[in-house]
């Protein structure tokens, strides 16, 4: 057995939006290599990703059923994902860019001695090989990498390869077995916020905040545009370094590269490593008082004018908006 | 408790980013270079652990020259010991760093092992992972908070929406998050103390490592191009709050279809 094998992941039995954007990507990839498109996941409800998988065009899924591997850990993980392998004698093996993924991928390349490009946008088979496009420097350049070696490994971002149904009958479910053992590092508790918000990484909508709030009481004018948009709350570093909101909110290079669909920032000045962290989105509002603020330099519809006045009419128009459907 | 802090040094994040005329590489001259922000963090954390416990904490780096000045930052900083590793590490891959990093680590004594989430640049996020699969031990990653028990930790992993807490066995290799402390600066007292500390240097041929373990890239950068200059739209005059608000629904609704 050959082929590109994707490390899936799952929540409640069903695919995560992320492994079934890799799915697509590495069904393109299987086209171009003439291989087959192999996907696979741990835990008890692994097999139950078979018809899901195959809508995406995997004819195969492979399952390591383990109830231990229900839940993520590092070692366990590794050691199962390393057993497919041995199985699958892939020649890529892509995996979602998640927390997870991009957790478990260097430890499994560490373990089999090849290597990973990692976080990538694009993905292309030339000449027999692996080629990935991938954002450095928070995307201040675009970085081209060839990765040698069987298998070469990539994780993929969120959001960077679209979902394209293939529209094939359920994956024949292989089991694999694997020998399970005791890990030195497990989770004892995971802690969920009781609002259950959105993330920056997953959003297709991100509304930041900057200095331009004043204090971080003024939050509410973004959290309140957020949530009747349906997005996630963004915010520049000089806002988290205030305290006035915690950093997993952070665009920019030392928090989250994003590119969602929309990105609405609201009285940020766009210093250079925010711009860096959210250029890519794929539409930029940006609503700011000062006429010369660098974010309006990237921005498709800047607003010079006050955030204070806006950006309640705006929500209360987004809310009337939604309404209507 | 022993630590031992990986550090690397990469351009400051403030800095505008040129190709060098390789195509491959970033031009370096005039670039300030800094300690990789969440190297920091990590450095930071063992400092505090040895404030509250004793024992020492060394630093390590590879790479060229440049990379003294970073070392020497993290001594002023409380660091007692420093390791630079010399040699081209901007032509190694991950793994290649990995491998001289856990060649160094495995002649110094430790209990935990720390360093940044990611290397701010490269941004690949490989090099921790690879480091505790190559020494043989566990590790906790995107850590936002540690506490130390009776030859175990529990760390604070940051992942999608939610927060685990990771029990492990020591010794451990932790990647350090945005929030696990608040970095302090060397004091003038700090960075004279550190004048007198040595940097101890090795080859890598020391560490008894080949330069295709290293070099014999297995991810390699066949070209390196800055994005297309991003161009700005439309810009109007917000003083009409109500037709301000209107534009932007119309832009989101028809040109993103996002509503």
């Amino acid at each position: 057995m050959a082929g590109v094998l994707v490390i899936c992941e799952s929540k409640q039995g069903r695919l995560q939006k992320t492994s079934r954007q890799v799915l697509s990507a590495g069904r393109r990839l299987a086209e171009a290599s003439g291989e087959a498109l192999v996907a696979a996941a741990f835990g008890p409800d692994a097999a139950s990703l078979a018809g899901d998988a195959g809508s995406l065009g995997a004819a195969t899924i492979l399952v390591v059923a383990d109830p231990a591997l229900g839940e993520y850990s590092t070692e366990a993980h590794t050691a199962a994902a390393v057993r497919l392998i041995e199985h699958a004698d892939p020649s890529i093996v892509l995996l979602p860019g998640s927390s997870n993924g991009r957790d478990l991928a260097p430890r499994l390349a560490a373990r089999l001695g090849v290597g990973v490009a990692s976080d990538v946008t694009g993905l292309e088979w030339v000449e027999g090989k692996l080629r990935a496009r991938r954002p450095v420097y928070s995307g201040k350049a675009i970085a081209v990498v060839e990765v040698d070696g069987r298998p070469a490994i990539a994780t993929c971002r969120p959001n960077a390869f679209p979902i394209e149904p293939a529209g094939g009958s359920a994956a024949e479910v292989v089991s694999v077995d694997h020998q399970a053992s005791q890990p030195r590092a497990r989770v004892v508790e995971t802690k969920i916020p009781e609002s259950e918000e959105l993330t920056i990484a997953e959003a297709d909508i991100i509304v930041s905040g900057g200095r331009g709030l004043k204090e971080a009481a003024n939050f509410s004018y973004i959290r309140d545009l957020a949530h009747a948009i349906g997005g996630a709350v963004g915010a520049s570093r000089a806002t988290v370094d205030a305290g006035w909101i915690d950093h997993h909110h952070q665009v920019g290079q030392t928090g989250r590269v994003v590119s969602p669909n929309v990105y609405i920032a609201v009285g940020v000045s766009g210093a250079i490593q925010h711009l860096a962290g959210m250029s890519s989105s794929k539409h930029i509002v940006a609503i700011n008082k000062d006429a010369e603020a660098p974010i309006f330099r990237i921005a498709d519809l800047g607003v010079v004018g006050d955030l204070f006045q806006i950006l309640p009419l705006l929500t209360e128009e987004v809310k009337k908006a939604k309404e209507q459907h | 408790m022993n630590s031992v802090v990986c550090v690397s040094q990469v351009p400051d994040t403030e800095s505008r980013i040129r190709i060098a005329s390789d195509g491959l590489t970033i031009e370096e001259t005039g670039l300030k270079f800094i300690v990789s922000p969440y190297d920091e963090y990590a450095l930071e954390e063992a400092i505090r652990l040895k404030e509250k416990s004793g024992g020492d904490v060394t630093v390590v780096s590879f790479g060229p020259d440049r990379v003294a000045q970073a070392l020497r930052e993290c001594l002023a900083r409380g660091a007692t010991k420093a390791i630079h590793i010399k040699g081209d590490s901007g032509k190694a891959d991950s793994l290649g760093i990995a491998r001289v990093l856990a060649a160094a680590i495995r002649e110094t004594p430790f209990d935990l092992v720390f360093l940044g989430k990611q290397g701010v640049g490269t941004d690949n996020s490989l090099v921790g992972p690879m480091l505790a699969e190559l020494l043989d031990l566990p590790h906790v990653n995107v850590v936002t908070r540690i506490e130390i028990g009776e030859g175990s930790l529990t760390a604070h992993r940051e992942i999608e929406g939610a927060e685990e807490v990771i029990e492990t066995t020591l010794p451990a290799v932790i990647m350090a998050q945005k929030g696990l402390n608040e970095p302090r600066y060397a004091s003038l007292k700090g960075i004279m103390a550190a004048k007198k500390i040595p940097i101890e240097t090795k080859t890598t041929g020391d560490l008894g490592l080949t330069d295709d373990e290293i070099y014999g890239s297995r991810v390699r950068v066949v070209s390196l191009s800055l994005p297309p200059e991003k161009t700005a739209g439309k810009k109007i005059d917000g003083s009409d709050p109500a037709a301000a608000a209107a534009e932007i629904i119309r832009y989101i609704r028809d040109e993103a279809k996002a509503l």
